[in-house]
């Protein structure tokens, strides 16, 4: 890889409207800019997405559009189970998925119209194909103090792999997430960086 | 140094606004484009005004009124909201402008929010007004304070035109400098300018046509359009808008050595396109929604007597409809040099659960709409409107939206046309504020037989809770008049009008009941205020529990299909989860008393 190439990353954030996946792609931009990356990031908006599926599309170190390619995401970072899979056409083959294994279920399942399919068979799903991190990122936000903070304990699994130094990620954390749970935040965040680290 | 903030690109669209000069903003909220002006009217030091609008109609007046004193001013909306406006802006053209005005209409291709998938270039055209097409959100906002120095230059307005991924896109944005003086406001009385009597129409229409060439020749020679010639290429590509930055990244990355000609302005650079029509034999135009630099480009060869193939959306090479990226460029490289597709697809077995976006827990609309169905029944048609209501499909009283204000005068057709069955419909108050009110004036009128239900949650919620004239309060948070829905229905002529709260699900079918008695037009105003704003307001209720022992498990309170309601499937009994917001309908509906209030 050239030294350019090493900067550039290719990241998609799939989750459930309302879990905070634009927050997310936030602080990693914000990083990104201080780190004096080029950054393009693209992303679900509107009240009507609440409760709906939502998907981010974040590229460091890219000049172009914010739109990555079929098959061109480097890595996936899933807030929800189901949600891994349903743009998985983004990720390459071999790519990376980090996945929050806590389900929400849709509308369309309780009231009885279709089913959630086991955690365990999406599981199994993507280890064929990617190489999968998965673990309860709600249960470590709420051992962190608060269940809100399940997007930060997924950039903290994130972190390792992006071209930005943990620190500037860090100072982009609390420059964005409400004043008073900024401790919880920064612990939501190792949280999740050791959980990765350790798998 | 420069001043790199990271953006998302209508807040980069408002910042170019500001260094461009701007005094006066007005619009009508709508997705992709509400961020530009909740974006001025939240910052604190303002020296400019900048007003929500009842309409994109108004909205646009507003504008041309600043405009006409010399001052710089811009009108924004989404594509559709252009329709609304169309009437003003075709005249608008030939008075042309004084100080600069831009009006701003986002596009969204792939109705990420929308009605439809119309192409506002198509307008700049029919209109005969330049037109700027940003290709990335950096471009976007270095493009506005040129586009403020274009139309005064030539006085006449310009369309900025962002499409959803500049709009909603994200990127690292170099600031430049906002200027501190800016000119007093003078209207000039040019009669023969705003008064667009026959006599004064008629020349300046020819004037307009007389400038044709002259905005043409100087918006070539702007930094937006660029020619990349490749000694030997006989292949081009010429990308348009943010289409031109797909093509340009797959490009690169195939390593393709062909001649590439951007465009970013309109009408097009007849010059740029005829130097690459002179040196290759295929040209294949990428740009989102309508063939019209295609068009164009056939024209100029035809004229100019060149053989060139021309590829693009008229011939399938590429997409008429949805939005464009980087793959569907390849896969245009693919039908053109006929090269073998490999599948792109994961191949899953997985069952995935569709997962629509929803009324949120707890929304008041969704226990109107039920309270609505109870009383009207399946027999009744329910024709309906824009705003976050029209997810009320699920709850079947949403049978028709045409566009923002149509659902009283929708119905009003069907009562004419001799439909029988009861009908009710639904509208939200922005919308009603909107353009509902004529609709409703006229029903009364006319003698209508309908229901007209005004769901009243004291914002416009989907777009992000805008204020609207039933708020009490500015774009800027200052207070104003609230009006009266309730009087401004009585001033309208309507004889039935009944405000009931939608959570007490007994007055609330009621008023339905009485409602739908009424010979004529009657109103029922249902009013509770949109959680999410209710919530940052300070309104707290306890949450909701089911008592298992009591539970007979009969999914009532599941159907009602609030997002905060699941079932358990082990113990056959439903469950009230942590997104409860306090509204307690499901108690209401509820048989077996089994949901109660949290006791604190």
């Amino acid at each position: 890889m050239s030294p350019a190439e090493q900067n550039k990353l290719d990241l998609l954030i799939t989750g459930v409207g309302g879990q905070g996946a634009i927050l997310a792609s936030d602080i990693i931009g914000k990083a990104a800019v201080t780190a004096g990356l080029p950054i393009r990031a693209a992303e679900t908006h509107g009240m009507a997405q609440r409760g709906g599926s939502v998907v981010n599309h974040i590229r460091v170190g890219n000049d172009y559009g914010s739109m990555i390619p079929k098959k061109g995401a480097d890595l996936l970072l899933a807030l929800e189970p189901m949600e891994a899979v349903r743009y998985l056409d983004f990720l390459k083959d071999g790519g990376i998925v980090i996945m929050n294994t806590q389900p929400i279920i849709p509308v369309t399942v309780t009231s009885g119209l279709t089913k959630y399919p086991e955690v365990s068979d999406i599981l199994d799903f993507l280890s064929e194909k990617y190489i999968v991190k998965a673990f309860n990122a709600d249960d470590l936000a709420y051992e962190a103090g608060n269940r809100l903070a399940m997007n930060v304990v997924m950039v903290g699994a994130v972190s390792g792999y992006l071209p930005i130094p943990k620190e500037t990620l860090l100072e982009s954390v609390k420059a964005l997430v409400p004043q008073k749970t900024i401790e919880v935040n920064l612990r939501a965040f190792e949280a999740g960086r050791q959980k990765v680290e350790e798998s | 140094m420069t001043m790199r903030e990271y953006m998302l690109g209508n807040v980069a669209i408002a910042r170019g606004l500001l260094e461009g000069g701007v005094q006066v903003i007005a619009g009508y909220p709508g997705t992709p484009s509400s961020e530009i002006i909740d974006t001025l009217a939240a910052r604190k030091d303002r020296d400019y005004y900048v007003e929500w609008s009842v309409n994109e109609k108004v909205a646009m007046e507003v504008a041309v009124g600043a405009a006409w004193t010399g001052v710089r001013s811009v009108v924004t909306m989404k594509h559709v909201g252009l329709n609304v406006a169309a009437d003003p802006f075709m005249t608008l053209a030939y008075a042309g402008t004084k100080g600069g005005l831009i009006v701003i209409a986002a596009d969204d291709p792939s109705c990420h929010s929308s009605q439809n998938e119309q192409d506002t270039r198509r307008y700049a055209q029919f209109a005969l007004v330049p037109c700027f097409d940003p290709a990335t959100p950096q471009e976007a906002k270095d493009m506005l304070p040129y586009a403020f120095e274009f139309s005064e230059k030539f006085e006449v307005p310009v369309i900025f035109r962002p499409t959803t991924r500049i709009s909603h896109g994200k990127s690292d944005i170099e600031l430049g400098e906002i200027p501190v003086e800016k000119p007093a406001p003078s209207f000039e009385k040019l009669l023969d300018r705003w008064v667009m009597l026959p006599k004064n129409a008629r020349p300046r229409h020819t004037h307009l046509l007389s400038i044709q060439q002259s905005i043409e020749d100087a918006l070539a020679e702007s930094p937006w359009n660029s020619l990349e010639l490749k000694s030997d290429a006989k292949f081009g590509v010429i990308g348009a808008g943010i289409a031109s930055v797909y093509a340009k990244e797959a490009l690169v990355e195939l390593g393709l050595e062909v001649s590439y000609l951007k465009i970013g302005t309109y009408p097009v650079p007849r010059k740029l396109i005829l130097e690459l029509l002179e040196t290759v034999d295929t040209v294949l135009v990428f740009e989102e929604l309508e063939p019209i630099v295609e068009e164009q480009v056939k024209m100029i060869a035809q004229e100019a007597g060149i053989e060139v193939s021309v590829l693009g959306k008229t011939n399938g090479f590429v997409p008429r409809e949805g939005e464009l990226n980087v793959s569907a460029f390849l896969e245009t490289l693919k039908k053109t040099f006929d090269l073998e597709t490999e599948s792109e697809t994961s191949g899953t077995s997985l069952e995935l659960a569709p997962r629509p976006p929803a009324l949120c827990a707890g929304c008041s609309h969704r226990a109107t709409f039920y309270s609505m169905k109870k009383v009207f029944g399946k027999d009744a048609i329910y024709p309906s409107d824009i705003g976050c209501y029209t997810l009320g499909i699920q709850s079947g009283t949403v049978e028709t939206t045409l566009c923002m204000g149509s659902s009283i005068s929708v119905a009003s057709g069907l009562y004419h046309a001799g439909e029988k069955r009861p009908i009710c419909c639904s509208i939200g108050d922005s919308t009603f504020f909107h353009s509902g009110m004529n609709s409703l004036l006229n029903a009364i009128v006319n003698k209508a037989n309908i229901t007209v239900t005004i769901l009243d949650n004291r914002i416009t919620a989907m777009t992000g809770h805008q204020p609207n004239p039933g708020v009490g309060y500015t774009a800027t948070g200052e207070p104003t008049v609230q009006v009266s829905l309730e009087k401004l229905c009585k001033a309208m002529g309507a004889e039935f009008v009944s405000v009931v709260d939608p959570y007490k699900l007994e007055e609330t079918q009621e008023a339905f009941k009485a409602a739908k008695e009424f010979e004529g037009v009657s109103v029922v105003i249902s009013r509770q205020p949109c959680v999410i704003s209710g919530k940052r307001a300070g309104i707290r209720r306890a949450p909701y529990v089911v008592d298992p022992e009591k539970c007979e498990g009969c999914k009532q309170c599941v159907k009602f299909g609030c997002p905060a309601i699941e079932f358990n499937e082990n113990n056959e009994c439903a469950v009230i989860t942590a997104l409860c917001s306090g509204c307690g309908v499901c108690a209401q509906i509820c048989k077996f008393d089994a949901i109660q209030e949290v006791k604190r």
